[in-house]
């Protein structure tokens, strides 16, 4: 059947061994390099520069929802204070919520994945690295829009889960929800295809050798991530677009009166919801597990058992979404079994942090920044667990829902599960992303800075929320007695504010003229510190063969690679899924400027439809034109 | 870091068929997510059935267009299966023959679901039954018109000096995301003609 796949190529085609080592990095350059100009940097393919500018741009959103946070700080510093109204606080702590959970929990993550996987898998570029520009600019696009309409006062103001009937078309006339609900769909469309090219990238293009037992932990964690992202978002992309067509086309999904349902968005969104807390946290596991064992100076303890936590994390992820919803008149049974299921999946994230502390207990910990960060992770996102699982007990749940102790909650497992994480990642791979080292004595400044101010700003949230104090209000009567609580969370975010710009100042000062990195400043043991930092084009020479689970530490005289590859057009190694047994040398798409363009016509209906359901008649055949210019085949040299 | 070259590549070849190719990995999973959605808004339908005694609020879909539709796409599953088989084979004559009819059979079904749309007995905007038909038929019938689209551009494309090498493939990957388009409609059909009759 397969034969005639399995023919050799008849015209010969250059080969790394056709050439000297001397001349193979700069051939490969060329072939795999972007071009100059707008143009070309619009249409680079390079899994490292789309990576690069997730990252940036989510660091971006990042800092837009930090300022709205500080802005709620600043209102609520004081009782009956008048610097911000209710109809724009509402906007502000929408926008606030909704920047941090779809266009900066969710895409930074990603975003690191991009540009990291391929490196650590050993492979030249992402799989369909066409889509992943496509993916990057549909991103962009959709979270500038959300903020181009809150800076012209159309900015969404139901909350970050937009609950109906509230976000319907009765009580939310105007066009306020309809930009949060494509901003899902921006979103998700981008996150949708991130996961399956990481999927993908992860089965297919490992390095030879790197069986399934050999996958670093950090790829792993963003391999089950990518799962629950391709079984999560879409159930909030459906619960989006019946918003929309609630509320531009008239139909009644989530109108009681015409046998639909309010609670039938809340299903929906929380199936999405919930595990969307694991898809923020997940990829903090990866950079833990890839911090710990560099700084430990050893492999982390008990990697079957964080693999299968991690896989059990994904799954249990999925049965917990109605913990959400306890206020809302569940059966006593049901609400049951989701306390239950929802005590149960601390246990896989308990096992996890077992085996990173026993690793550090058997280790030789240097502690450098990125493990102080990991340190204060482990220390918030517990004191978030423990406030987690009072809420999962119903009757206290009951008590405090909508309260600040939620608000204190959330953070706590947030902040303390993603963001201290990634702040150890930055200065982890900072070496990597640019060739120099991030100033160390900053760094710790802003360590401490950081996990001071966080916990003076959110820790008497707790209390204020036990007093009473609802969230979601925009001030407060001087009576209520949360007036001190209130001004001493506003003085720590302001500590909390002013460890971020330390760090800014940090990336920027150590970009200029930080310490020369070299190939691997850590000592570290996984594939992407075998290559120079910044990475070449093509990622590596030669493709790395893998021998271990820590490949640099295993072969410290000679990496053992493999040869045979093209020079001048770009293939891939493509190997078994589970035995990594090399098996096919496809060819990698080139870069071109049709994903940016279909970004654009997609942009365009799906902004459109907020506006006229003729967008998407008119625009979807053009959008169809664009994408099909995209794919056909430029050069015969494609069809080989 | 120095290099050791332990294993020479030179002679893998560049294409393969099925799941040793990426793009029938990407193609699976966005069968999955995709699947994720229909079995989703699926049970939206269940859910808001279960929620109204006196379902469906309105009369029940007519069985005639939907029941063809739901024939022919059945058949299709030969003709596919043929066009797989042939794409494997690298045989350029039968592939385009059969590229031609799956694109006929293609935008036969799209004119069917049109029948179907054209003969729903409430409108979108009546009630949330009303709403459900029309979205869940919209739903399956954008992934069944985009099937067509990927499925004429295929064929154009396998007669132009393209149709050689990993077309193949493609053409393989175009016909495995159809059982797709197929396989979901069949439980979208039970739910949506079927469960409102009992
Ligand atoms: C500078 C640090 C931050 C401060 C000072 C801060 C402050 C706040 C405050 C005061 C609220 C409650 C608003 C209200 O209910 O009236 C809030 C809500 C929220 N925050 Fe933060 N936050 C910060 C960072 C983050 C981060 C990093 C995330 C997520 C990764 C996040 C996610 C959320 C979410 C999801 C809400 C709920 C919004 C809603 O009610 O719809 N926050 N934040
Ligand atoms: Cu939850």
């Amino acid at each position: 059947m397969s034969e005639t796949a399995l023919r050799p190529h008849e015209n010969k085609e250059t080969l790394d061994t056709d050439v000297t080592d001397g001349e193979l990095p700069a051939r490969l350059a060329a072939t795999w390099g972007t071009a100059g100009g707008l143009i070309g940097a619009l249409s680079t393919v390079d899994h490292k520069l789309i990576g690069r500018r997730y990252i940036v741009t989510g660091f971006f959103f990042l800092v837009l929802g930090g300022l709205a946070a500080v802005a709620m700080r600043l209102q609520l510093a004081r009782p009956e204070n008048s610097l911000i109204g209710p109809d724009l606080y509402n906007q502000i702590f929408t926008m606030h919520g909704t920047t941090m959970m779809f266009l900066f929990g969710v895409p930074i993550g990603e975003a690191i994945a991009v540009y990291l996987v391929p490196l650590m898998v050993g492979t030249r570029n992402i799989a369909f690295p066409r889509l992943n520009a496509f993916s990057y600019y549909v991103y962009l696009f959709g979270g500038l829009m959300i903020w181009i309409a809150f800076a012209l006062n159309v900015g969404a103001d139901n909350g970050w889960f937009s609950y109906v009937p509230l976000a319907g078309p009765e009580f939310s006339p105007g066009k306020r929800a309809d930009f949060w609900a494509q901003m899902v769909t921006f979103t998700e469309v981008a996150a949708l295809a991130v996961a399956v090219e990481i999927v993908v990238t992860v089965l297919k293009l490992r390095a030879p050798g790197m069986t399934l037992d050999r996958i670093p932990l950090f790829v792993w964690a963003m391999f089950v991530n990518a799962f629950l992202i391709i079984f999560a978002m879409p159930a909030v992309m459906l619960a989006s677009s019946l918003l929309i067509l609630d509320r531009l086309l008239d139909t009644h999904f989530f109108n009681q009166a015409e046998g639909g349902d309010p609670l039938l968005w809340q299903h929906l969104f929380w199936f999405f919801g919930h595990p969307e807390v694991y898809i923020i946290f997940l990829p903090g596991t990866a950079f833990v597990s890839a911090i710990i064992a560099t700084f430990a100076r050893r492999p982390v303890f008990g990697y079957p058992a964080i693999v299968l936590s991690l896989i059990a994390t994904g799954f249990l992820s999925f049965g917990l979404w109605v913990h959400h919803m306890f206020t809302t008149g569940l059966p006593q049974l049901g609400a049951t079994f989701f306390t239950a299921s929802s005590m149960m999946i601390a246990i896989p994230t308990g096992i996890q942090i077992f085996c990173w502390i026993a690793t550090l207990w058997d280790g030789r910990p240097v502690y450098r920044t990125p493990l102080l960060f990991v340190l204060g992770f482990f220390f918030i996102f517990v004191a978030g667990g423990l406030s987690g699982i009072m809420l999962a007990s119903v009757p206290i749940d009951t008590q405090v829902h909508d309260t600040y102790f939620v608000v204190a909650h959330f953070h706590y497992v947030l902040i303390g599960g993603a963001v201290f994480p990634l702040l150890g990642a930055i200065y982890y791979w900072f070496p990597k992303f640019t060739g120099r080292m991030m100033s160390e004595r900053l760094g710790r400044w802003h360590f401490w800075l950081a996990i001071i101010g966080f916990n003076v700003a959110f820790f008497p949230m707790h209390l204020a929320g036990l007093r009473g104090m609802p969230r979601r209000v925009y001030t407060y009567p001087a009576e209520m007695g949360w007036d001190g609580l209130n001004l001493v969370s506003t003085l720590g975010a302001t500590l909390f504010v002013a460890s971020f710009l330390l760090f800014l100042f940090n990336v920027a000062a150590s970009l200029r003229d930080g310490e020369i990195a070299g190939d691997n400043p850590w000592d570290a043991s996984s594939l992407e510190w075998a290559t120079a930092s910044p990475p070449p084009p093509h990622n590596f020479d030669r493709i790395p063969f893998v021998t271990s689970r820590e490949p640099l530490w295993a072969e410290r005289q000679a990496l053992p690679v493999v040869s045979g590859l093209a020079v001048d057009k770009r293939e891939v190694v493509i190997t078994t899924a589970t035995r990594a047994l090399p098996d096919l040398k496809e060819s990698s798409p080139d870069p071109t400027i049709w994903p940016f363009v279909s970004a654009i016509a997609v942009g365009a209906v799906f902004i459109g439809s907020i506006f006229t359901p003729w967008a998407v008649a008119w625009g979807a055949p053009l959008a169809a034109f664009v994408i099909i210019a995209w794919f056909w085949p430029k050069s015969i040299e494609e069809d080989k | 870091m120095d290099h050791r070259v332990v294993r020479d590549l030179s002679d893998l070849p560049n294409y393969a068929f099925g799941p040793r190719m990426t793009m029938w990995w990407g193609t699976l999973a966005f069968c999955v997510l995709e699947g994720t959605g229909f079995a989703l808004a699926l049970g939206g339908y269940l859910y808001l059935a279960f929620l109204n005694r006196d379902w469906p609020l309105g009369p029940p879909p007519p069985l005639f267009w939907s029941g063809l539709f739901t024939l022919v796409s059945l058949a299709s599953l030969v003709p596919n299966y043929l066009v797989e088989a042939a794409a494997r084979e690298e045989n350029l004559f039968k592939v385009r023959i059969l590229l031609v009819i799956m694109s006929g059979i293609g935008v036969l079904l799209a004119g069917l679901r049109f029948m179907e749309f054209a003969v729903l007995p409430v409108r979108w905007d009546f009630n949330a039954y009303g709403s459900l038909l029309w979205t869940i038929l919209g739903l399956h019938a954008v992934h069944l018109v985009t099937d067509v689209v990927d499925t004429v551009v295929v064929t154009v494309l396998m007669f132009t000096r393209h149709g050689f090498g990993r077309r193949f493939s493609d053409v393989e990957d175009n016909a495995f995301y159809w059982y797709f388009v197929v396989i979901s409609w069949l439980p979208t059909y039970v739910v949506l003609y079927w469960v409102s009759q009992l």
